[in-house]
């Protein structure tokens, strides 16, 4: 008898999926967009915000090639089994015309390679994996963050100019710490000839043991300290540091460390003085980033995140893509795509022809404690098109098409 | 030499937070045999209500030391509070179902108060202030310790000194002990076992809240918390021995202090190799618990546990004739899927089968072979790796590759399993966790060969199976040939020598079986299926990584043959299937679909205490079992 369950069971569930395909409105242009929304949602939920604040811009100026513009938003549970079968399903019942979103590394992997596999454009927003242009770069896959490498290379002018001999290095134990801290040593290596690295502690992610490892590159004796930690690691870092003196007279630098979703937690103990890339909403003064950060905070009550214009210029690279291939095809958007020009709250960008990746920079400055709160102090904008590898070291990485 | 007493004392105050988690853990888990997936999210809860009562008791300048301390004991009493809630509202209705069910319904309230928890506080980290007079720190041999670690390690000195004595002088702790040790007993013998039950749960869970509490001066409030520190507790716990306080605090110890020094020595010269130590904390405590487990069946200070007196296993019959034409009927639907539904149903068709064999494959050794694993993924990422490998690396074709990676499981599986095998019950379930954990860990750091962090990307199959119906058919085949050859394997005399392995080892043992080497090869046949389902996998999604082999995909296993009912043999397969449809319908509806996700489980546990297959042959028969 107890088969019976399990053909009324399956019966249903062949019904339902065949009587759940949503209609489709006529007319609507859809992209197809996944995240881990719940596995990174201090991130994820301001990038949220973003898109849906550029798509309501869009619709209200008349959508994108006479049509509405429809953002159809799916949870990839952080994992890339699920991202991609999430990606099938967007584009097989969804009708979406293209994919964009993604926000871990291994996630916009599988995904870049599952968009190769059906021929249909994908625009990685987050995943920062060098790979994803380079090493494993492929014609439908663009990507619009700067990646490691390149920000990586924005610090190292100033980690250069001071001169520091004995660098210590700790990093989150996997590919962005490792790639972040590879490419480091060896940008450093060039700039400084004889620079000498003292420790590395990699530490897992989300698990760091803060008091050892900070014992441990205090007993290295190192001049300067090479950081790519953040979130719940770079807190718990931080805060031994602090109590400990880690970091007194030392130069210390670290990745993302500037981006509110990292800054913002610190509060009043916000080291002083560390050299990071991240996002100063509060002192940006450029019409652009104007024009945004007014928007954003009519419409929400809030301050943007880093997250929220990663979302907000997805959106418009998305948009900006549609308007130059008029057409949803997939070959003609990808051709749109190359050369792509992109007004975002950072300034224009440009995806590049030769791999992909946009010329999107990151703010990089020095971090300061205003009124118990994390800021950017004394910082600039680094272009991201002047820290690429050259195009003859690309080409070499990338495989070709 | 300072830096080694530094080192140390790191290493202590690693312990005493490491030990405030696992001795509450360690109380439940030994007095109800619950595997409490939950304890994890109570933990995280300590920390969020702490940051929130000290924040309400805190003037401009910060908290006082009343603020801060009341806020760590109100945070600790409103943890206890909800654990005794969850004892009395959920668990205690369910003590009755099969071993290992109640680990279900904790699953269901890990997603409800991770969602609850996002809701509450948003999505942010939030770092709460440091202890009032304990800001700074104290010179020791010259060198700059926080004075809170002090305080934390003799906090941790002290909570182990009062539960030792709470345990050895008080009649309740003679109660606890007793009921760790054989708990049928103390219920024969007239003792209340339902306030029992919920003051061990309401101070386990106290517990728990308190070392999350302790933690605001360290680490911020953050949604990863719940399960970053429950396998951590649960190696504690089972190093230590069940159910034993002092073995948690030597576990807790061992493990800090390993961890600590693998930081502190940094990089290693071995035989012209340099070993990165401090890579090592990724999996150290796993690697101490399998040594300790090999070594000591039952944790440093555990001991045996007492006779199992409950009849756990019901048996599989042939099928009914009526059975077996509903089944082909089934089978004769599925065959016609991609005629009649659209492009997704066939997608999410062939998760479910894949999950399905991952299922049934995971049931062949609960059920039958009366073994729990609590690592069975490592087989499913070894399939899904080996298959990615052969293709990538050795140049296999794609159709050689999915049928050899199967034997890549089976090794693993036989390297694992013939030192689980020796083990029972909850300990031999811990050490496949330790098992599946280590090859997990190497899977992620080996970037060369496994492409680390990253996984491989590219796995396809070939071009006449690139489309989905064609591959569709494949994973049907396949899938359906390894559940039915499970299925076959249990009707077997071998398949009834391993029932009887497990129903009664005595006289298992007096009639000559060599039960040991049966379980042996049962393990080697699980992961060989499970095998099978990972290159499945890997070849319809196109790439692989770690989580293949990681914990969550361990739990979902576990979660979808209890959900099915453990009893029945086609209890993993509508387990599976439902699972898998559930959370990718639910997914897509709500913003908080974990919390949806989990309330539907606890609504399934408590009408379905046998599993949604046990339930049905309860109350419709045992006629035509399947």
């Amino acid at each position: 008898m107890k088969t019976l369950g399990s053909i009324l069971f399956s019966v249903g569930l062949v019904w339902l999926q065949v009587h759940a395909a949503p209609a489709v409105a006529q007319g609507t242009i859809k992209i197809g967009e996944l995240n881990s929304y719940k596995v990174f949602a201090a991130f994820l939920q301001p990038y949220k915000k973003g898109w849906e604040l550029a798509l309501e811009e869009v619709n209200a100026e008349g959508g994108v090639l006479g049509r509405k513009l429809a953002i159809v938003s799916r949870d990839d549970n952080g994992n890339p089994g699920d991202a991609v079968r999430a990606a099938e399903e967007l584009l097989s019942r969804e009708n979406v015309s293209f994919l964009v979103g993604t926000f871990a590394s291994h996630v916009g992997l599988a995904v870049a390679d599952f968009a190769k596999q059906k021929k249909v454009l994908f625009i990685a927003a987050e995943p920062l994996t060098d790979k994803i242009t380079w090493q494993n770069g492929n014609r439908y896959t663009f990507r619009l963050r700067a990646s490691t490498y390149m920000q990586t290379a924005m610090l190292i002018p100033d980690a250069a100019k001071l001169n520091k001999k004995r660098w210590a290095i700790v990093y989150p134990n996997y590919e962005y710490g490792q790639s972040a801290s590879a490419a480091f040593k060896a940008l450093l290596k060039k700039n400084q000839p004889g620079v000498e690295f003292v420790t590395e502690q990699a530490t897992p992610l989300g698990k760091i043991d803060a008091g050892a490892v900070t014992q441990a590159l205090a007993e290295a004796r190192p001049d300067a300290i090479f950081s790519s930690l953040f979130g719940a690691d770079l807190a718990r870092f931080v805060r031994e540091g602090n109590t400990r003196g880690l970091f007194k007279g030392r130069a210390v630098f670290n990745l993302l460390g500037g981006e509110p979703e990292y800054l913002d937690p610190l509060k009043d103990e916000t080291p002083k003085g560390w050299y990071v890339t991240g996002y100063p909403w509060y002192a940006i003064d450029t019409p652009e980033h104007n024009r945004f950060l007014n928007a954003y905070q009519k419409r929400y009550g809030d301050y943007p995140r880093l997250g929220s214009v990663v979302g907000y210029a997805t959106v418009m690279s998305a948009v900006a893509a549609m308007k130059r291939a008029g057409s949803l095809d997939s070959e003609k958007l990808v051709a749109a795509m190359e050369g792509l020009q992109v007004d975002t709250p950072f300034g224009k960008i440009t995806y590049r022809a030769q791999d992909h990746q946009s010329t999107m920079g990151a703010y990089v400055g020095r971090t300061a404690s205003r009124n118990g709160r994390g800021v950017m102090d004394q910082f600039h904008y680094a272009d991201g098109a002047k820290f690429m590898p050259s195009d003859a070291e690309v080409r070499s990485m990338r495989p070709r098409d | 030499m300072s830096s080694i007493v530094i080192q140390f004392l790191n290493g202590l105050a690693g312990a005493s937070a490491l030990f405030l988690v696992a001795a509450g853990l360690s109380l439940i888990f030994g007095v109800t045999r619950i595997v409490n997936f939950a304890h994890g999210s109570l933990y995280m809860l300590g920390i969020y209500i702490a940051y929130s009562a000290i924040g309400w008791a805190s003037g401009s300048d910060g908290p006082g030391p009343m603020g801060f301390w009341g806020g760590v004991l109100v945070s600790a009493i409103a943890v206890g509070a909800t654990g005794a809630l969850t004892e009395m509202l959920l668990l205690r209705r369910i003590y009755g179902a099969p071993e290992l069910f109640q680990l279900l319904a904790t699953f269901g309230v890990v997603l409800v108060l991770k969602d609850f928890a996002l809701w509450v506080w948003g999505p942010e980290d939030l770092l709460g202030p440091r202890a009032p007079g304990l800001q700074g720190s104290v010179a020791i041999l010259g060198q700059a310790f926080p004075t809170y670690d002090l305080v934390l390690i003799a906090i941790g000195a002290s909570v182990l000194c009062a539960l030792w004595l709470l345990l050895r002088r008080t009649r309740w702790g003679m109660l606890v002990r007793a009921a760790t040790q054989d708990r049928e007993m103390v219920g024969a013998l007239g003792v209340n076992q339902k306030w029992l039950f919920t003051a061990v749960f309401a101070l386990g869970s106290a517990l728990a809240g308190l070392g999350g509490a302790l933690q605001i001066p360290r680490e911020p409030a953050q949604l990863l918390l719940d399960l970053s520190v429950i396998a951590d507790a649960f190696v504690v716990v089972v190093v230590g021995g069940m159910g034993s306080v002092p073995g948690a605090a030597l576990a807790a110890l061992i493990i800090a202090e390993i961890k600590s020094f693998c930081v502190g020595i940094g990089q290693l010269d071995v035989l012209g190799f340099t070993v990165s130590l401090p890579k090592l904390t990724l999996v150290v405590e796993f690697i101490v618990m399998a040594i300790v487990l090999v070594a000591r069946p039952w944790g440093l200070l555990g001991r045996a546990p007492g006779p199992q007196r409950v009849f756990a296993g019901g048996h599989e019959q042939p099928l009914q004739p009526a059975v077996r034409s509903a089944l082909l009927a089934i089978l004769a639907l599925l065959a016609a899927v991609p005629f009649i539904a659209n492009g997704y149903t066939v997608v999410l068709l062939i998760d479910i089968l894949v999950f399905a064999l991952f299922a049934a494959s995971l049931h062949f050794l609960m059920g039958p072979a009366g073994m729990a694993s609590f690592g069975h993924a490592a087989y499913f990422g070894l399939g899904a790796y080996g298959a990615a490998l052969l293709v990538k690396a050795a140049g296999f074709p794609m159709e050689t590759a999915l049928l050899s990676a199967p034997f890549v499981a089976a090794a693993g599986a036989a390297l694992f399993g013939w030192f689980c095998v020796r083990l029972s019950g909850v300990y031999l379930a811990m050490l496949t966790l330790a098992f599946a954990q280590i090859a997990w860990s190497v899977v992620f750091q080996w970037d060369t060969f496994t492409g680390g962090s990253n996984g491989i990307v590219g796995v396809w199959p070939s071009p006449w199976l690139a489309s989905g119906s064609a591959y569709y058919y494949v994973a049907l085949t396949l899938c359906g040939c390894g559940i039915w050859l499970l299925r076959r394997i249990v009707l077997s005399p071998y398949g009834f020598a391993l029932r009887a392995g497990r129903d009664s080892p005595l006289r298992c043992d007096a009639i000559g079986i060599d039960l040991v080497r049966m379980q042996w090869v049962a393990f080697i046949v699980a992961g060989t299926c499970a095998g099978l389902a990972g290159a499945i996998y890997a070849f319809s999604k196109g790439s692989i990584s770690p989580e293949t082999l990681s914990i969550p995909l361990s739990v979902d296993g576990l979660v979808m043959v209890l959900l099915g009912g453990v009893q029945t043999a086609s209890g993993p397969v509508v387990g599976a299937a439902l699972f898998t449809w559930l959370q990718d319908t639910v997914a897509r509806n709500t913003d908080y679909w974990r919390a949806l996700l989990g309330g539907i489980i606890i609504a399934l546990v408590l009408l379905f205490p046998q599993g949604i297959v046990g339930f049905i042959r309860q109350r419709f028969g045992r006629s035509g079992s399947l």
